[in-house]
């Protein structure tokens, strides 16, 4: 994946010196190998997941505990040094980018599972933690931490907390924010706020909520506490695959108006199918135009009350055949296909741009018709695999940067797939974050009083800007030249873009 | 029946107005809950404080059940509002509690307060999708939207959820729904305060429907919720005694049950205490909800103080359930956090428009 995308750019008033001083101060405050200077060390830390958009941080901080996160961003405080905080760098929209100016502030050292309290079903961890770690290493009690992105053998649970991130069980049990009860945050000055804890509420205003997909803008995270949720006795797994993606979109819509939730259900097109298929021989069916899986869990009665139900459902919107996972092999490979979609798709093209809009699911079968048309105006090939339950598109746009032309025509697809997102009440990103790759598509979505607001938001907790500068909201002066702002006096915003 | 309107225009140019005019506003819904926020009132200061009464701006905007999503304006009943998500099946996960009239969507997510069901359905916050608001400086805004995942920005919406309209005076909330169980029944079992907590947290190891308990006074009561077969078969393994109550979960979260009503010959106050729920006091005389991580008691305010220690000291806390509940800086906020709760209200509110006898901004000094 190689989109290029221009992050903000450098600021003047920002740019510094790359001071001695400052180096030896941080030096002194970091155990010996907790400080890289060496250009050819520091160059694994040139970008996160987005790997198109790279630039070699001046020098990464590796601190191993809370005290010398704080002693790194006081010095980065007094000196006008930015910092940009990153987990394992395993996010998509370069919100990890560093700055050349900058310390990468690597919080990966601070990777202990500090407790795991049975009797509230939370665990404490330290923010470098792996997401899946959490889950093994509670196990063996019957429990684990739900929200399971799809980088979850490697990405850290402090990066999950500054993506708010979802995963393939979002629509059941929710984000990153509902399943994190508490953090501890180091502001740029130092302060420690410690937000929540093994409660469900706390007195004064929720800056825990605040803190969830902030982007690392408003501090550094260097403890989280996790819900602990009962795993699920049983599972089912379907599979159904239709002639046309209309009406497997307007299935997912009901399925969910019958007042089922699954746990997953996820939608894949006729390109992501075939793809799967040459790839990991899922066993998906080749002359299907789409195909949804859809995972049922909970306890047996349940489960099988709603597989009646969802069979019922699909065959009513025409499902020409549906099959239920005879077991957890079944299941697994069922699976599979999903989760080596991006992969697979990968093999298809030198290149693939994967956006990450979210639409009301109402508006699936148009929207899903919508960017076929704009991909062949473009003369590009879309992917589409997505969390169809919870209306979270991933078109994967497929180009090959060596053809002149192509990446700068997958560029202006994508940036029109998420307008037409925008258009029908959705959002640019649903789980990958703006960083700075979304930078443009925020002028879009949101007006010149509310960016102001998030300006001003920010600034209240790093006054100095110096708090991973130029992520996740878009200067004004930046939307002023995409032009891409909203229209105001009552006008639709994007009046080219027809309604449906 | 009221009329729906969009006074949404009306209610910036108060804003303006007010700032204009160096006023304060008082944003005012139904008045359900202004117990919790009243001897604020009159400590505003040197500054006139005008009431801005929500009520008129109500109406459902958009409501497909299939997105399980309704977006609706502030000043919106909450009876009228939950009346027409049952007609589809579906309600509020967060059963908001309305203590002394109907209650508006706005004032309940304002309050942030959730019913018996938050641990397993969630809270306010955790419904909450996005919302338009009124800045202090009169300006209408939008965060977030009607869609379930989104990162696109600050998660502005989610910090209105209990901020008491200091940050923003809400025009619309979008909200999360969940579809009505298809079953619900209700277990008793008799059991003294420590062997209700121990199995409330035997419980929550285990992938059980349950949807609510309460404990008091000898008894334990359990909801359960899900597809009968599921509930049948829960019942079935948990044994207790059915239950015939009618309402006992409305009333529990309407405060209407005589626990909260007859507070005896000589009423103490109410207090609230949130705890890590396993936590083994104070549990003596309290009503436990949330399997143990809310409990409510009363307690002289001059006792207050060891109450709040002892409720420091598990990690939760204990605060009282009247006048002084609504945002406010106090032993109740780290100084750490008030500092930025103060910068935050600057950022929302420089000129102190919204609510301002309200604002964590304040510190006990003002």
């Amino acid at each position: 994946m190689t989109p290029r995308v221009p992050g903000e750019s450098t600021s003047p008033i920002i740019a510094r010196m790359k001071s001695p001083i400052v180096q030896s101060l941080l030096q002194a405050a970091l155990p010996a190998a907790g400080l890289i200077a060496d250009p050819r060390a520091t160059k694994p830390f040139e970008s996160d997941g987005l790997t198109a958009i790279r630039e070699q941080p001046w020098l990464v901080a590796l601190p191993e505990t809370e005290e010398q996160v704080i002693a790194v961003l006081r010095i980065c405080r007094d000196h006008g040094v930015p910092v940009v905080p990153r987990g394992a760098g395993t996010g998509l929209s370069g919100g990890a980018r560093p700055r050349a100016d900058g310390v990468l502030l690597g919080l990966s050292k601070l990777s202990r599972i500090l407790e795991v309290d049975l009797d509230n079903c939370v665990a404490r961890v330290e923010p470098g933690v792996r997401n899946l770690a959490i889950s093994e290493a509670v196990a063996e009690h019957g429990l684990y931490y739900a929200p399971d992105p799809s980088s979850q053998i490697a990405c850290s649970i402090g990066g999950n907390v500054a993506e708010n991130s979802g995963g393939v069980h979002c629509l059941k049990y929710g984000l990153t924010v509902h399943n994190v009860l508490g953090v501890r945050l180091v502001t740029l000055d130092g302060d420690v706020l410690v937000l929540g804890g093994k409660t469900l509420d706390s007195p004064g205003y929720d800056l825990l909520a605040l803190t969830m997909g902030s982007e690392g803008m408003l501090g550094v995270v260097t403890e989280v506490t996790v819900k602990l949720l009962p795993m699920p006795p049983d599972k089912r797994v379907l599979l159904a695959a239709f002639a046309s993606v209309a009406p497997a979109a307007d299935a997912v819509s009901a399925i969910i108006a019958a007042g089922i939730i699954p746990a997953g259900l996820e939608m894949m097109d006729r390109l992501a199918i075939q793809a799967a298929e040459d790839f990991v021989h899922a066993g998906y069916p080749r002359d299907a135009d789409a195909i949804l899986l859809c995972e049922l869990d909970g306890v047996t009665a349940e489960v099988e009350a709603d597989l009646d139900r969802v069979r019922q459902l699909l065959e009513q919107h025409g499902a020409f055949s549906i099959r239920v996972a005879a077991d957890a092999t079944e299941q697994a490979r069922l699976w599979l296909g999903r989760k080596a979609a991006f992969p697979a798709v990968g093999r298809l093209s030198p290149d693939y741009y994967c956006m990450d809009g979210t639409i009301p699911r109402a508006h699936l079968a148009a929207v899903l018709a919508r960017i076929t048309q704009l991909a062949e105006e473009h003369q590009l090939a879309v992917a589409n695999v997505f969390h169809a339950g919870d209306g979270n598109l991933h078109p994967l746009i497929l180009y090959d940067a060596n053809v002149a032309g192509q990446l700068e025509r997958a560029e202006t697809l994508g940036g029109r797939i998420l307008e037409l997102c925008v258009a029908v009440g959705g959002t640019v990103t649903g789980e990958h974050g703006v960083g700075v790759e979304k930078l443009d598509a925020m002028c879009g979505q949101f007006d010149a009083p509310a960016l102001a607001q998030m300006h001003r938001l920010k600034q209240a907790f790093d006054p100095r800007g110096l708090m991973n500068p130029g992520k996740a909201v878009p200067t004004l002066g930046r939307c002023a030249e995409v032009g891409g702002m909203h229209v105001h006096g009552g006008r639709l915003p994007f009046p080219h873009l027809p309604r449906f | 029946m009221a009329v729906d309107a969009d006074l949404s225009e009306a209610l910036c140019d108060a804003v303006r107005r007010a700032q204009a005019a160096g006023e304060s506003l008082r944003i005012v819904g139904s008045g359900s809950k202004s117990f919790l926020t009243r001897g604020r009132e009159s400590t505003a200061g040197v500054r006139v404080s005008r009431l801005l009464s929500m009520t008129e701006h109500r109406g459902i905007i958009d409501y497909r059940p299939e997105e399980l999503v309704v977006t609706a304006r502030a000043g919106t009943p909450l009876p009228e509002l939950e009346d027409a998500l049952a007609q589809r099946g579906q309600r509020l996960p967060f059963e908001p509690p309305r203590f002394r009239g109907p209650g508006t969507l706005g004032g309940a997510v304002a309050c942030g307060l959730s019913g018996p069901g938050r641990p397993w359905r969630g809270a306010v916050r955790d419904a909450v999708l996005g919302v338009e608001l009124v800045n202090g400086a009169g300006e209408h805004l939008r965060f977030g939207g009607q869609v379930m995942k989104n990162v696109a920005g600050y998660d502005v919406s989610r910090l209105q959820v209990g901020a008491f309209g200091t940050l923003g005076l809400l025009l619309t909330v979008s909200v999360k729904l969940l579809p009505a169980p298809p079953s619900e029944r209700t277990l008793v079992f008799d059991l003294d305060a420590v062997s209700a907590l121990e199995r409330c947290r035997g419980w929550a190891r285990r992938p059980l429907p349950i949807s609510a308990t309460c404990y008091w006074d000898g008894r334990l009561r359990l909801r359960l919720s899900g597809a009968e077969a599921a509930v049948a078969d829960a019942a079935a393994e948990l044994g207790g005694e059915a239950s015939g109550e009618e309402g006992f979960w409305r009333a529990l979260r309407d405060h209407r049950l005589e626990f909260f009503t007859d507070g005896g010959p000589e009423p103490r106050p109410l207090w609230r205490c949130s705890l890590p729920p396993a936590a083994r006091t104070p549990l003596e005389g309290c009503l436990v909800t949330w399997a143990g991580g809310e409990r409510w008691l009363r307690r002289a305010a001059a006792d207050g103080a060891g109450l709040e220690a002892a409720a420091r000291d598990c990690g939760g806390h204990a605060r009282l359930f009247g006048g002084d509940f609504g945002m406010r800086a106090g032993p109740h906020i780290p100084a750490a956090e008030a500092v930025y709760a103060g910068r935050l209200k600057q950022a929302f509110d420089p000129t102190g428009v919204l609510n301002p006898e309200l604002s964590a901004a304040l510190s006990d000094a003002d």
